[in-house]
């Protein structure tokens, strides 16, 4: 892919890219028309950041580095975002226990 | 454990089997294998047929799940959501419509497609991505059951759900109301059935290995991980003197969590927690203490990354804040130094608790001291904020530490950041300011560190077993001071609390309630046992 835009993040959440975060992540990730791919080192595989099946199979621990990239329209804001995301440790600290339903 | 009547069926040998409990609890009831009778799918001819047959059953699964979704609350709702997300995803069902395409029935395209990413999350080293299989074996059977129109047979009420592995929309659509409980010849304490279990006090064991086809009321122990059938008339006995007493202690562990602390002669006390790790909360029921009476941020600073940034101790608080709801949050500002040293910030002396630690260090190193108070005024506006100060020994410091915070609230307001100030407290645990607490009377309140207060007031460090016996919380010296600190308080209307280690202590606890304190931060896991304590008070 001609990728417009990429950045690389850490996952600090405690448990790692869990199921709650990869379904906020890939939710997230739907909302932009643009293609966007992750990956656990930046010679790839490259998978679809929009699919939770292949980002829970990518099984990222804790304290592990994703490499995200994009292209196509709203490339380089869905990439922020994402990364905005895992940075905020999705969102997880910010939530109750109990309510952390997706909206 | 119900003493029910009945006799244990006593069709052969007792047998035992032994395995890892996954929720504690004892359940005496019919096994149930909730894992017999699976309806057969009968597939049709053509591809086409069958890919609209396993495109309607997972639409079907998927609705069933939005169903639950709805009657669920909490943790089980996220997984729930998660099985949804995943069962929405063409990634997994791409490669089953492929094998139809090659000639395959829905029901087998769908479980090899299935079985493929199982043995992908059965293969990780990692305790929580294995435990993910289940959730996927579960996915996999809500879609089956689907094509084959199969509505899963409820078990009966107090049953004891035996078989290989559980699905937790299996566990969801259980009656657990007549107790029961689940024993399983794999499965793992990691699982989300297990985590459920846990929360909803029903008893499981894992890892029981092969189970016999049996019928009859099986014994389950799931304090000590066992399964008893055929039960003899001695174990049995033993089984129901365990599941008494195993309850007696939930129960009056429970009563006491639960009611307010009151002393024997009506008094009420306020018990709040100290945490020490903003991850501590996620044990802990908000309802069943009044606030958090001290949370530590040492946490923060003894990272291997170095000191933390703003938005890092912003998130931290944040999270505690908007856990305890509207209760009181106390933050103590960081005390580093004396046994807690901290790379880059503390400094090495001779005397390290006589020396450079708590406020006197922050105010040494102003630079730091101003990235948590600016963490804290932003994180105020979350929750009901209390700040305080460790180690102050004279007023200077507290005015310094105030003026501080009243800077970095203008300097905020000036960027249009929100923030709130919140009540500026004291530590008291030097003995100066136990000696004259008028000199503080500025402090929006007091909060007594019994740990350190004893270790200056007696001069016995808290960490030499070899002065330990002078180290004591109930000495006359140190009571005296405590009493007249929850005295000055009480006269000019200035909040008085203690959160050493004494307050959770049900020894000393007596003794701190004669002394007038009527507020104690206890660790959580002695917020049962203090409150039992309390009750039994006579002040």
């Amino acid at each position: 892919m001609s990728v417009t835009a990429s950045a690389k993040v850490e996952i600090t959440h405690a448990v790692g890219l869990h199921a709650r975060p990869s379904v906020k992540f890939t939710k997230l990730a739907k909302t932009f028309p643009a293609t966007i791919e992750m990956a656990l080192t930046e010679d790839g595989p490259w998978i679809d950041a929009k699919s939770i099946v292949k980002v829970m199979a990518a099984k990222a621990p804790k304290g592990t580095v994703i490499h995200l990239r994009a292209s196509g329209e709203g490339a380089s804001e869905a990439v922020d975002a994402l990364v905005a995301l895992v940075t905020r440790d999705f969102d997880e600290a910010a939530e109750g226990d109990v309510h952390a339903r997706t909206a | 454990m119900h003493g029910r009547p009945d006799k244990i069926s006593a069709t052969g040998p007792e047998q035992r089997f032994t395995g890892i409990s996954a929720s504690a609890g004892y359940a005496r009831g019919p096994l149930f294998r909730f894992e017999a009778g699976a309806a057969k799918y009968v597939p049709s001819a053509s591809p086409a047929l069958e890919t609209g047959t396993l495109k309607a059953a997972i639409n079907k699964a998927s609705a069933r799940l939005a169903e639950l979704i709805a009657s669920t609350a909490g943790e089980a709702a996220e997984m729930l959501e998660f099985q949804l997300a995943m069962l929405a995803d063409d990634s997994l069902t791409d490669p089953a419509l492929a094998s139809i395409e090659k000639g395959f029935a829905a029901d087998e395209a769908w479980n090899d497609a299935l079985a493929a990413e199982i043995a992908g999350y059965e293969s990780s080293d990692d305790d929580y991505f294995r435990a993910r299989a289940a959730d996927l074996r579960d996915i996999r059977q809500q879609v089956l059951d689907a094509l084959t129109s199969s509505e899963s047979v409820s078990a009966p009420p107090g049953a004891i759900l035996i078989g290989n592995d559980i699905a937790p929309t299996r566990f969801l659509a259980t009656d657990w109301t007549q107790g029961g409980g689940i024993a399983l010849s794999a499965g793992s304490s990691a699982s989300h059935v297990a985590m459920l279990a846990r929360s909803r006090g029903v008893p499981m064991v894992v890892g029981l290995g092969p189970l016999p086809d049996h019928d009859g009321i099986a014994l389950l122990d799931a304090e000590h991980g066992t399964l008893l059938l055929c039960a003899g008339s001695e174990a049995a006995e033993l089984f129901e003197a365990s599941a008494k007493a195993f309850a007696g202690r939930q129960q009056r562990a429970q009563d006491y969590l639960r009611r307010p602390a009151v002393t024997a002669s009506g008094t009420p006390v306020r018990v709040q927690v100290n945490i020490a790790d903003p991850a501590d909360v996620e044990s802990i029921d908000i309802s069943t203490c009044d606030g958090v009476g001290l949370m530590r941020t040492e946490f923060l600073f003894g990272k291997a990354g170095g000191l933390p940034d703003e938005d890092t101790q912003y998130r931290a608080y944040r999270k505690v804040l908007e856990w305890a709801g509207g209760k009181p949050v106390t933050i103590r500002t960081v005390d580093a130094g004396g046994d807690k040293p901290v790379p880059g910030f503390t400094v090495e002396e001779g005397n390290p608790f006589l020396g450079l630690r708590g406020i006197r260090l922050s105010l040494a190193r102003p630079d730091i001291f101003r990235v948590q108070i600016r963490a804290l005024l932003r994180a105020a506006i979350h929750g009901n904020l209390k700040v305080m100060f460790p180690m102050i020994a004279v007023p200077e410091e507290y005015g310094r530490a105030a003026k501080l915070f009243a800077e970095e609230a203008r300097s905020l307001a000036a960027s249009g950041v929100a923030h709130a100030m919140p009540p500026l407290g004291i530590m008291v645990e030097v003995p100066s300011v136990a000696i004259a607490p008028e000199l503080f009377a500025n402090a929006a309140f007091f909060s007594i560190g019994s740990n350190d207060l004893t270790q200056y007031v007696m001069a016995a460090a808290r960490d030499n077993t070899a002065v330990a016996a002078l180290n004591s919380v109930t000495n006359p010296a140190v009571l005296r001071l405590i009493e007249a600190v929850a005295t000055f308080g009480h006269e000019h209307s200035i909040p008085v609390s203690l959160c050493g280690d004494a307050g959770g202590d049900p020894a000393s606890i007596p003794y701190l309630l004669k002394a007038g304190l009527r507020d104690l931060s206890v660790v959580p896991a002695q917020l049962a046992l203090a409150k039992a304590a309390i009750a039994e008070a006579e002040e």
